[in-house]
């Protein structure tokens, strides 16, 4: 494919690829994501390709390997169309009986579709799935329909239509008035209004202006920024051209983490991609907008998911916040005013602007519009990137889509927003998923991590847990983040190492308070929530932990014993080889005992004995 | 450490301060470490004054400033590995290896680690086994993987390769 020189030829090139694709009758997608290529999809993704050629039907079906379907737990996963059958768990023996069965013949495999733990039956339709089934799949279902890696399916399926008619027809001015309209606000965790700051950094004063893409996705238990940018590049690529078209930025970056390989590489893909069709460049599609990408590694940082600090590490330095009593808007990289917004964020764009502020402001609640991704994990049924309404209630998230808890237990909490945010209680599930109802109840909707615990979970441990984490990523530059996070986390050591006093929980909230009103930056300021949060909702587990030295839930190492019930145990020999401490013995089918001097409490005879006889007291 | 290898590095690059992250990051995936020496040669190649360079190298956990073991074992420590046990893997590997977390066994075979978050969460808990991941994992299996790489040892080069 040659350059683009006007908007003319994108339209014929669009027609020409959908023309050649007419004879396709059958397109089989494969999940090629991270979670997927974890369970090995790349082997059935060459089986079902050497099967389809085999059979002589390259050119009659089409095989896509997408990016992430969302329903993680059952990767390998393929989808088939016409039909909307949806296989889980396929290995590449599976290829040919697929290849022959379903597409040739248009007979469903029993065997490989997937069954609902609830009612216990098997569903053929993907969207019949519950799972699918209660969601508002906006952007996650755009990921369907394309391999990331190819232009040309992007362009088919209305690819860059949206830059289109922003350059033929709409002055920046418009394209703000759209965004702000449209109320569409900041995925990544604050929440700020997308088009506001759109205008701030349009009217700020200077030529050379920046626009960011965030994927640097450093929360904890989060995972939607790397599956849409793994996933559907373009689409994020796009959002960006529009938003430098509208502030009158000439380049731009992609700020994304080292550590998803699969990102990096398909984001400098379509750069490539970009950039050969000239819809990077000078003079896009023959107009005067000029506009170009680069591609900068993250270096492991939480801290750098906050803009400043992200900014600084685009110019390759120490990835450390500055004060922001000016805003990047007008002061950002390299001191020039600069848009940073959130891999969702840039992917909502061009939806807004094709279908129309009203119609993305048409989902959701007053003050929160549009969809929202989540990463619903932990200890769940079904794990997975969920997209919902805003103002969906938690409720149908958990019990709906994700099934409820795992092993009959029973759902004690749920922890939104990452090392920003907080655990809410059963009690709160009610409560929509909405920037300012979940903020005023001590948590918030962060970049979209939802984590599921029971009541195997202990909270206090949950908030010891952030505050290591915290400790570990602080970037040090700020004394209350700096101290504040050590301080609480000596404390909340000696509530689970039970050496707490009472009186330390009032000073815990003091010392919370302290550093969220001081810290320099927003991750330091919010880095308290996670134990007021828990406290505020799950304080009579901090009390049995310092009146009664108890861990209800069995996870404190210095407040429970272990021991093996010999009524159970069958002398089978399995914990005893896996105690790598030595600390059990005990003869061949005679109940073994664990010596509690050695013993390190660290559970994994628990988690591997198969007759439930190990005891946690 | 072959030197024209880090000058092709700095190929294109040179005098751009702004490269320093990108250029220790192509180190880093090259030779699995960042030297005292690459840091002088990239110090001098793009103008930033190596104690700038030691910093960022320092500060950023995607560098190390010391070998690995020929078998790197990241443990995911996000939150929803770690509600679904992955301190138990991090015990078992210790235990196991003999190492704490950033240590590489005495014959050199062996590195644990841990991150904050690999962003497979919904197939928690993982290990990373030299960018390869495991999914699911319980102590058993990664008792079994240790001992696999282990006798893995006389057969030359294992490499698993990043997806």
């Amino acid at each position: 494919m040659s350059r683009l020189n006007s908007f003319r030829e994108l339209e014929h090139l669009r027609e020409r690829l959908r023309g050649q694709r007419q004879n396709i009758t059958t397109t089989v997608m494969v999940c090629g994501g991270t979670g997927c290529k974890a369970s090995r999809s790349q082997a059935v993704i060459d089986a079902v390709r050497d099967e389809l050629s085999r059979q002589g039907l390259d050119t009659k079906v089409r095989l896509c390997v997408t990016g992430c379907h969302g329903f993680c737990e059952q990767g390998p996963v393929i989808i088939i169309e016409p039909g909307n059958i949806f296989y889980c768990h396929v290995s590449p023996e599976d290829a040919f009986e697929i290849v022959y069965q379903t597409v040739v013949k248009g007979e469903v495999i029993e065997r490989l579709l997937y069954t609902d733990p609830v009612a216990g039956k098997t569903v053929r339709i993907m969207s019949e799935i519950p799972f699918y089934r209660a969601q508002d799949r906006q952007i996650l279902s755009q990921n369907l329909n394309v391999d990331p890696c190819s232009i040309e399916d992007y362009i088919v399926a209305g690819g860059y239509s949206a830059l289109t008619k922003v350059l033929r027809g709409m002055t920046p001015e418009n394209v703000i008035k759209e965004i702000v309209s449209s109320g569409l606000r900041g995925r990544g965790g604050g929440g700020f209004p997308t088009g506001r700051k759109w205008s701030e950094c349009r009217e700020a004063p200077g030529d050379e202006k920046y626009v960011i893409c965030n994927a640097d996705e450093g929360d904890p238990g989060a995972y939607m920024d790397r599956c849409v940018l793994e996933g559907n590049p373009h689409l994020v690529l796009e959002g960006m051209m529009i938003g430098a078209w509208a502030i009158g930025a000439r380049k731009g970056y992609i700020y994304v983490r080292n550590e998803y390989p699969l990102a990096v590489e398909h984001s400098r893909t379509v750069v490539e991609q970009a950039r050969k069709l000239g819809l990077l460049g000078d003079n896009i599609l023959g107009s005067s907008f000029s506009f170009d990408v680069d591609i900068a590694r993250g270096g492991g940082a939480f801290v750098c998911g906050e803009s400043t600090a992200l900014m600084a590490s685009v110019e390759g330095k120490v990835g450390e916040p500055w004060p922001k009593d000016i805003h990047t808007v007008v002061d950002g990289l390299y001191h020039k005013p600069t848009t940073l917004n959130n891999v969702e964020t840039w992917a909502n764009v061009p939806s807004i602007i094709l279908n129309g502020s009203s119609w993305f402001a048409s989902k959701g609640t007053r003050g929160s519009k549009g969809t929202k991704i989540l990463a619903l994990t932990g200890r769940i049924k079904n794990t997975g990137l969920v997209e919902v309404a805003m103002g969906t209630p938690i409720r149908t998230v958990v019990f709906d889509i994700g099934g409820g808890a795992v092993n009959g237990n029973r759902v004690k909490a749920v922890q939104t927003g990452g090392p920003s945010g907080g655990c809410l209680p059963m009690d709160k599930f009610d409560l929509p998923i909405d920037f300012d109802v979940l903020y005023e109840a001590g948590s918030m909707v962060g970049s979209g991590g939802m984590v599921v615990m029971d009541e195997e979970t202990c909270m206090v441990d949950m908030a010891k847990y952030f505050l290591t984490f915290l400790q570990d990523e602080s970037c040090g530059k700020c004394l209350p983040c700096r101290l504040g996070i050590d301080r609480m986390l000596e404390t909340i050591t000696d509530i689970t190492e039970g050496r707490g006093k009472p009186e330390q929980l009032d000073l815990l909230e003091e010392l919370a308070d302290t550093v969220a009103q001081t810290a320099l930056c927003g991750l330091g300021k919010t880095a308290p929530n996670p134990v007021l949060s828990t406290l505020r909702y799950f304080r009579p587990e901090y009390e049995a932990h310092i009146n009664e030295k108890k861990c209800l839930a069995g996870v404190c190492k210095a407040l429970i014993t272990y021991s093996i019930d010999p009524d159970k145990c069958n002398g089978c020999g399995v914990c005893l080889r896996g105690c790598v401490y030595g600390a059990i013995t005990g003869r061949k089918k005679q109940a073994h005992i664990i010596d509690a001097q050695l013993c390190q409490k660290c559970g994994i005879c628990r988690s591997e004995c198969k007759f439930d006889a190990i005891r946690v007291a | 450490m072959p030197p024209q290898t880090l000058e092709q590095t700095l190929e294109g690059r040179r005098s751009q301060p702004n490269q320093l992250i990108e250029v220790l990051q192509d180190i880093q995936k090259n030779y699995g470490y960042i030297s005292k020496e690459a840091m002088q040669i990239v110090s001098q190649g793009l103008g930033v004054p190596l104690i700038e360079v030691y910093r960022v190298a320092s500060f950023y956990k995607a560098f190390r400033l010391k070998p690995s073991g020929k078998n790197v074992l990241t443990m995911c420590m996000g939150t929803a590995c770690h509600v679904r046990g992955a301190r138990l893997l991090l015990d078992q590997a210790t235990g196991q290896l003999g190492v704490k977390p950033g240590e590489v066994t005495p014959d050199g075979l062996f590195s644990v680690e841990h991150v904050n978050c690999l962003g497979a969460c919904a197939l928690g808990p993982i290990v990373a086994e030299n960018g390869s991941y495991h999914h699911h994992m319980t102590p058993a299996k990664l008792r079994k993987l240790v001992e696999t790489l282990r006798h893995q040892k006389t057969e030359g080069n294992q490499n698993v390769q990043a997806q």
